[in-house]
């Protein structure tokens, strides 16, 4: 195979900070090439030199695309080349039809009006060929964003596609979306189309990609070819980090108290679609230092059930007992679920979970104002910048001060902001949803140890994530929700992925071994959940 | 002496923890608003050779812009929390009309109809704020609607004429001049000034070094970036020099006007509501990221609802102060008030989208405002021309901030 794509000696610049520095990366024609990096390593940044956002002139080094030197000066260059990126954040136009968003600013035009017959026509093609099935006349908004994705890829197949670049194509989709859309790169490979696809998810690289290229602090470490070389994802992960990363999750041997927090039958409808139950009769049981995992496919309402429990923050009509250390506690709002000791921390971070406009210590006093202020009634700003700086220090929080804004931080030290706060408010249970998406391997580990110290603090944690490796590395028990039902609880030693996948896609709530009613109803000594953990963490 | 000297207040009360990091950066954005005034000030004294800092027009500079000042507090605090009032202009009126029905036409005494007013503009608060926080309408619509609604009902109340004269005691809220307590001090080449209006000035001065400077040791103490000893000087100098240069021509001119001692505690007051207590953190919060202050237990619905209520109760006090100052309830009372209490908010450094403002800078835009229209008239323009210069002037504040904004790049 020849290389359709060189890019020699790549250095980008931006005040005070070196993006890039002398990378370089070759794409042989036809492959799917994978790039890795932590955050803030410079994919972002080389993809958007590659395709024209930085403009030629604004970096140095060459680009050789197709044996010609180019010199994109914005997009629309790039892509009259057949260079397309579809960046992580769809940029669809949500009100527009299928068939508008794929030709827009392309449109299908005769005398100067928009061929209607033809857009539509040509769309379908389109659609069949990326394997979705909806009218091309459907409203963008009224798509999943598996399949919003898929109309991404129908529009850049729309403008003669040659290399086509997928910024973490599979962040956002649930599993059976994200087998799909690794199919389709596959399909597209054999038409002849040239890949390159940042992901964080190295089982999809593993799978799908031809080779990777490794880039750490702006620099090409490494590329890897997957079919010359026998690459693992430890080997990537090495490479990415720059330190062999022998346990992805820390060391814990959690003490396990009394029950703290007991939900039964709870039942919530959705807010949007009338008569739809989001969540179904969900029983669950968390004790004192004890991290749990709720694992389930994206829809399956585990997000959905933490944010009812929060204060009802999520839902309508919902029904149900929350029970809180042995009492029945009614909430009615976020502020008395903190108040009652429970707090969640959103998977959405940027947009529910920080101010990104204000600084790191307004966000982390935010969920628990009043214990700074004084006997007047006025926030002590002082012990506020003491509060905030314990917790930047603590919680290994890089930026020059608390005084720093939010919104300028990298999602690992975001997040580490969003814990700060709900350690600041103590809550007895916290629920942590999705704490460690979009975030790199170091900073990752350092979550982890976050989540271990609150637990030997003596909180319930309760852990939602869609990556079960992780549910399986860092919790005591996991348990599985499919169609708004908990479907199934596993303890940790007989928690395997193929176990919880099983419960995760079934219908109805499964007999296995160890069911959601046979937990609840077991007492738990501390003693024998301690010998529990030990031997498992190799299996993980 | 706040509402006068802005840059002094910004040091005094609002004590705020801006950041020590990006103090400096912040500064820039934060105190461009004050350098901006300090020329405009300077431009038109030069324009009108002195005309404009004369006793006496210093002194009608703060009486004729009280009003809209009371309404921006109020104003900025709604835009603080990402909302906007389009009907303060109108609820001016329609309490202005209230007052002076009781006053005028029942004889009410003048404290009592001064409550039944504040509460009727609570109440006009209450109604708005219900549809805009538990009903979930823009806040825009609905005081569009309120704008035309309390229009109406000014009408109705005045039976479409002007009700007047008001009792001497409003007109001195609006329009008198503290006694003379201790008599007048001769100034050497300045003339005779008044002794109680000097000591006050003094005292305030020293009051607000004395805060800053703790504030100052404090930071000190605990390890956080504070400003060098020489600059922190040169700032004090500074202030010290502006309020009493205002507190001079007051004192040269009559007294300290009552509506000026009104404003001041306002002022401080709402100051320390905006920055220090935790209502007026979650108002930022709501601001920022409304979804995020829910989650972060703030009660968004609550806070919103008494903003507006404070509003009312804002524009009630400015409806008597206008009625008193014009010494008549006018069916046309305080039109386009609520558009001049909206441009004082943003000339003074609040976001469009929220989340950012400081009740400090809205007084300093709507001084800047006041300036420009009494200087452009001591120059004997026409009011286009300076309705044309105000526009111009709002545009540029706000391109300013938006600019300042992507270029420190809070991307969102």
């Amino acid at each position: 195979m020849d290389v359709i794509l060189k890019m020699a000696g790549i250095t980008k610049t931006f005040p005070g900070v070196k993006a890039l520095q002398d990378v370089n990366l070759e794409v042989k024609r036809g492959e799917i090439h994978a790039i890795c990096g932590e955050n803030g390593a410079g994919k972002s940044t080389l993809m958007k030199v590659l395709s024209g956002v930085y403009p030629h002139g604004s970096y140095d080094g060459e680009i050789t695309f197709d044996g010609e030197v180019c010199a994109f000066g914005g997009i629309r260059d790039s892509e009259a080349r057949g260079i397309v990126i579809i960046h992580q954040e769809l940029a669809l136009s949500p009100h527009l039809s299928i068939a508008e968003n794929i030709f827009l600013g392309n449109e299908r035009v005769r005398r100067g009006l928009i061929d209607w017959h033809r857009t539509n026509a040509e769309a379908a093609e389109l659609l069949a060929r990326v394997g979705l099935k909806e009218n091309p006349t459907a409203r963008v908004s009224d798509l999943g964003v598996g399949k919003q994705q898929l109309v991404e890829i129908a529009k850049a197949l729309s403008k003669k596609v040659r290399l086509l670049i997928l910024d973490e194509p599979t962040a956002a989709l649930n599993d059976d979306d994200s087998e799909h859309l690794l199919d389709l790169l596959r399909g597209l490979q054999s038409e002849g189309v040239t890949c390159v696809i940042i992901s964080h998810k190295l089982n999809e690289i593993e799978a799908v990609s031809d080779s990777v290229t490794i880039l750490r602090d702006g620099r090409t470490i490494e590329t890897l070819d997957f079919h010359t070389q026998s690459v693992t994802q430890d080997r990537i992960i090495t490479g990415m980090v720059g330190r062999d990363l022998e346990h992805r999750y820390p060391e814990h041997s959690p003490t396990i108290g009394e029950e703290v927090l007991r939900v039964e039958d709870w039942t919530v409808f959705s807010p949007t679609q009338r008569g739809r139950k989001v969540v179904d009769g969900a029983n669950l049981t968390l004790r004192r230092g004890e991290i749990v995992g709720l694992a389930g496919l994206m829809g399956a309402g585990r997000t959905e059930l933490a944010m009812s429990v929060f204060g009802r923050s999520y839902g309508v009509d919902i029904t149900g007992r929350i029970v809180k250390d042995g009492k029945e506690i009614r909430l009615r709002s976020v502020d008395e679920a903190i108040k009652h000791g429970i707090g969640y921390a959103t998977e959405d971070r940027k947009r529910y979970g920080l101010n990104l406009i204000d600084d790191i210590k307004r966000n982390i006093s935010a969920a628990a104002l009043g214990k700074l202020a004084d006997r007047g009634g006025l926030v002590d700003p002082r012990k506020e910048y003491q509060v905030a700086d314990k917790y930047r220090a603590d919680m290994n929080i890089k930026a020059p001060a608390v005084t720093a804004v939010t919104g300028k931080l990298s999602g690992g030290n975001q997040q580490k902001v969003v814990l700060s706060k709900w350690m600041f408010a103590d809550p007895d249970v916290l629920i942590l949803d999705e704490p460690t998406r979009g975030i790199d391997v170091g900073a990752k580990f350092e979550i982890y140890t976050i989540i271990n110290r609150l637990a030997d603090a003596g909180k319930a944690v309760l852990v939602i994530s869609s990556e079960l490796p992780e549910l399986l590395g860092i919790c005591d028990r996991v348990y599985a929700m499919s169609a708004g039902r908990i479907t199934g609880v596993l303890e940790r030693d007989r928690a395997t992925p193929e176990a919880l996948m099983t419960l995760m896609t079934t219908a109805s709530v499964v007999d296995t071994e160890v069911t959601a009613e046979e937990v609840l109803h077991t007492p738990e000594p501390a003693l024998e959940a301690d010998a529990v953990p030990v031997q498992e963490k190799e299996q993980s | 002496m706040s509402s006068i000297a802005p840059p002094s207040e910004s040091e005094t009360a609002v004590a705020l923890p801006l950041g020590s990091g990006r103090r400096f950066e912040f500064n820039l954005r934060a105190s461009g608003i004050y350098l901006a005034f300090a020329a405009i000030v300077v431009l038109f004294d030069i324009l009108t050779h002195g005309l404009l800092l004369t006793p006496e027009n210093v002194s009608n500079l703060i009486v004729q812009n009280s009003y809209i000042l009371v309404l921006a507090i109020g104003m900025i605090l709604i835009i603080i929390a990402g909302h906007i009032d389009l009907s303060a202009g109108s609820v001016v009126a329609v309490t202005g009309a209230i007052s002076a029905v009781l006053m005028v036409n029942h004889h009410m005494s003048w404290p009592l109809a001064l409550i039944i007013t504040v509460i009727a503009g609570a109440a006009i608060g209450a109604w708005q704020g219900y549809w805009v926080a538990y009903f979930g309408l823009p806040a825009f619509i609905v005081t569009l609607a309120g704008m035309l609604v309390f229009r109406a009902l000014t009408m109705t109340v005045l039976g479409n004429q002007g009700i007047g004269p008001f009792p001497d005691q409003v007109r001195t809220l609006s329009t008198g001049f503290l006694g003379s307590t201790f008599g007048n001090v001769g100034l050497g080449p300045l003339g005779g000034a008044d002794l109680f209006t000097l000591i006050v000035g003094v005292l305030a001065v020293l009051a607000a070094v004395a805060a800053q400077w703790r504030a100052r040791a404090a930071k000190l103490r605990y390890g956080q970036h504070a400003e060098s000893a020489v600059l922190f000087a040169a700032k004090m100098a500074l202030m010290a020099f502006v309020v009493l240069g205002v507190i001079v021509q007051l004192a040269r001119y009559k007294n300290l006007p009552w509506v000026l001692v009104l404003l001041t505690v306002l002022v401080l007051g709402y100051s320390l509501v905006a920055s220090r207590t935790v209502f007026g953190r979650h108002v930022y919060a709501i601001g920022g990221n409304p979804q995020a202050a829910v989650l972060s237990g703030v009660k968004v619905k609550k806070v919103t609802f008494w903003i507006f209520v404070n509003m009312g109760v804002l524009a009630a006090i400015a409806g008597v102060v206008f009625a008193g100052r014009l010494n008549q309830a006018g069916p046309t009372a305080g039109t386009n008030f609520e558009l001049d209490a909206i441009a004082a908010a943003f000339i003074g450094g609040a976001a469009v989208t929220g989340g950012v403002g400081k009740v400090v800078g809205a007084i300093t835009g709507g001084l800047i405002m006041g300036v420009i229209n009494n200087g452009m008239s001591l120059l004997g323009a026409p009011s286009e021309r300076v309705m044309l210069v105000k526009g111009l002037i709002l545009l540029a504040a706000v391109a300013f901030d938006v600019w300042a904004k992507r270029r420190a790049g809070t991307a969102r």
